[in-house]
Order: structure tokens, then C-alpha cells, then sequence
């Protein structure tokens, strides 16, 4: 067989892109899941919270998450109407064994968990120089631990304070959104162990989960909006206070 | 042809810029990781790496799925909507294999976790002062965790 020069340049920039994809292999099998047919977020209802510290234990637990770092954690609020601009916050260990109990007192108490608000756009990610943190096709965002460096810039650029450098891996580390549960039907293990319902593992792109109507008829907000982050973790009646 | 007369040391730059070229294709194809790009700037087999982490939560379903008795109980008290694991801790050890024991839960540390009395707590929410409420009598003497109403539920 002979080749004219002709055709082997429309042959080369096409072995070109089959070498390319041979090179690229076949794409992870998952069954059952498509990445494409989910938007994954959560929802966190304040009124409902009573401070257990049950996530932040199962998180734990579920994740290896080394002890003094944290991937959820619990938030006390304590706001009484001369400091509404400078309340009392405390998160003891990170809310893990529950809260000092508080005595009748002026002002208003609550609990605010958080936890990595799956940011559609996303700063931490946005700032990575090796593509070590991204968002999934399926809205979460997450960390390649093979491929970081541990230069710790997402962990500075996250307006939340959800990122940290784990301690012994010495790459960044933070809330997967219990990838490897939800990609399996599961819900997160801090929506599991969560009590009273406060956190609620939420599929924006599945028109039958129960958040479509919770947001259209409660008073939601983000963390942050003024960052325009587009984070996926809506906290029902949020007090103004709440950072 | 006389358009290249004198041009040899041209055609020695040429040669070597496409052997560089040629050896930073060759050395990227090894050094970039070969799921790179798949989805977007970043390592598309990091997902299925990060999927593959060990379930510790086995989930309520699957409880269910064997202690059928204790969620119909559960299911008609108050602690319906509690999971399994929020009290007995993450068990799918347990759930891959029954013959593990999953050890039984303490109620002195569990009860209180939840239910001791906070101003800071909802007001909806059952609070007691467990000093006071029980005067060190163990929850249990009188309520069933899994149907917490007294007299309701088993008797276990």
C-alpha cells in the first residue's frame, strides 16, 4: 500500500487523536451513576439544630478526619440585642461533644453546623496552580490528594474556613461531601447521624427531591452571598448575624 | 534550487527545534497523567479515586433490612425519625458482617447529649435537667430509647 504525501497529512492529526484517546483510557465504570444527572448541595435548617455535635462525630468517623481539624463543625451563636453586630461565638473542639449548657439569658442562642458549601464558583478552586482541587461534573468540590502540592492556597482562599492542610498527608484536605457515599445512593454520613433532620443531603438537578419545595416556601440564604460564590449549602432562617 | 543556497544552517535550527519539540510531546504524554483533561483541568480518575473511600455509615436501610421489629417500633414513637446510627454509631462493619458485635450504646452518655436542658436549645425541643428530672435514676428505668414514650415500645 502507498501513501501520497496528501493523505498522510490528513492521516497524522487523526492517528494523532486516536493515539490521544487510547492514551486517555476508558472512563471509570460506575453503575448506576451518571455525574451529569446531578447538582449535589445541602440544606441546613437552624431551628432545627440542638447542638449535639452527632455530625461532627460521624464525619469523623466516616472520614479519618484527624483529630482539631475539621470538615463539618457546629457553631454557637449567642446575640443579644446591644452586640447584634458582635456576637458571641463559640464552637468547643468544634461543637464535637456538645456545647457548655447555657442558662436563661438575655438575647437569642442558636446553632449554625457548616461545612464545605460546594461553591459553583468556586475561589478555592479557582486558585489552585496544578488542578489538584476542582468541581466535579456533578457540582462537588473536591481534592485530588495525589496531584496537590499542600501550597495551601485554597485553604486562604476559601471564604469559609473549610479547608486545612491535613497533618500528616500534608496535602489540603476538606469536605467531599461524602463523595463516595452519595455516588452510591447513601446520603452523607452527617446527614445519617443527624437527629433532628437539620441537615439535609439535597440533589438540585432531581426535580422530585423535597428542597424544590422547601425553598420556595422558606426564608434561605447562603453564607457569604456578597461573595457570589454560588454555594450550594442553604441555611433556612439564618440569622443576619451569622458570618 | 536557489531560494535555499546558504540556508543549511537554517535547516540544522530547524532539525533541532523539531527534536525539542518532538522530545517535550514525548516527555508531556508521561509526565501529564493520562485522565488529565477528561472532565475538565484536572485529574478525571481523581473522582473514581475519591468514590473508592471505605463506607463506615452503613445506613438506615440497611439496618432495616434486618432489625425489621425495632424499626416498626422506632417508626411509631418519637425517635421516628432518628436513624439507627445516630445512637449506635457508624456500623457497616457490623452490616457486611452480623457475627461482629456492635456493642450496646450508653444511654447515660447518649440521652443527655441531646435532651439536656440548654437555654440555647430550641424551645420546641424536649429538654430535661436530668439531675433534677431523674435524680440519677438511668433513663432507661422508665424510657425505651427506640419508642421513648413511657410505657410504649418494648420492654428489652
Amino acid at each position: 500500500m502507498t501513501i501520497t504525501r496528501r493523505q498522510l497529512l490528513i492521516l497524522l492529526p487523526a492517528a494523532a487523536v486516536a493515539w490521544e484517546s487510547v492514551l486517555a483510557g476508558t472512563p471509570e465504570a460506575s453503575p448506576n451513576y451518571t455525574m451529569t444527572e446531578h447538582w449535589w448541595g445541602m440544606l441546613i435548617d437552624i431551628p432545627k439544630c440542638i447542638g449535639c455535635g452527632n455530625c461532627v462525630r460521624a464525619c469523623q468517623a466516616e472520614n479519618d478526619v484527624p483529630d482539631g481539624f475539621f470538615r463539618t463543625w457546629v457553631e454557637r451563636y449567642h446575640v443579644d440585642d446591644w452586640h447584634l453586630a458582635n456576637p458571641q461565638v463559640i464552637s468547643p473542639d468544634g461543637g464535637k461533644e456538645g456545647f457548655p449548657v447555657a442558662k436563661e439569658d438575655e438575647g437569642k442562642y442558636f446553632f449554625v453546623p457548616k461545612l464545605c458549601n460546594q461553591c459553583a464558583d468556586s475561589p478555592c478552586t479557582q486558585v489552585c496552580p496544578v488542578g489538584a482541587t476542582f468541581i466535579a461534573p456533578d457540582g462537588v468540590v473536591l481534592v485530588d490528594q495525589k496531584y496537590c502540592l499542600g501550597c495551601a492556597y485554597c485553604v486562604q482562599a476559601c471564604p469559609y474556613g473549610c479547608r486545612y492542610i491535613h497533618p500528616e498527608k500534608k496535602v489540603a484536605d476538606k469536605c467531599t461531601l461524602c463523595y463516595h457515599r452519595i455516588t452510591k445512593g447513601l446520603t452523607t454520613a452527617c446527614c445519617e447521624a443527624c437527629p433532628t433532620g437539620a441537615r439535609q443531603l439535597a440533589d438540585l438537578k432531581n426535580p422530585n427531591d423535597p428542597i424544590h419545595a422547601f425553598l420556595k416556601t422558606h426564608s434561605v440564604q447562603v453564607l457569604k452571598p456578597q461573595m457570589a460564590t454560588g454555594a450550594k449549602v442553604f441555611y433556612n432562617a439564618l440569622d443576619g448575624s451569622v458570618r | 534550487m536557489r531560494i535555499f543556497k546558504d540556508a543549511g544552517h537554517l535547516f540544522r535550527l530547524a532539525g533541532l527545534f523539531a527534536v525539542g519539540t518532538l522530545g517535550f510531546l514525548a516527555a508531556r504524554s508521561f509526565i501529564v497523567p493520562r485522565s488529565f483533561g477528561q472532565y475538565g483541568h484536572y485529574r478525571g480518575a481523581a473522582i473514581a479515586e475519591i468514590a473508592a473511600h471505605p463506607i463506615r455509615f452503613a445506613g438506615h436501610q440497611t439496618c432495616e433490612a434486618c432489625h425489621a421489629d425495632v424499626a416498626q417500633t422506632k417508626a411509631a414513637g418519637k425517635h421516628a425519625q432518628v436513624n439507627c446510627e445516630a445512637c449506635h454509631g457508624p456500623l457497616a462493619k457490623h452490616a457486611d458482617d452480623p457475627s461482629i458485635d456492635p456493642g450496646k450504646p450508653d444511654t447515660a452518655v447518649l440521652c443527655v447529649r441531646c435532651h439536656a436542658a440548654s437555654a440555647a436549645k430550641p424551645k420546641d425541643f424536649p429538654q430535661v435537667d436530668a439531675e433534677q428530672h431523674a435524680g440519677g435514676v438511668p433513663c432507661q428505668t422508665c424510657h425505651q430509647p427506640h419508642s421513648p414514650a413511657i410505657g410504649a415500645g418494648e420492654t428489652k
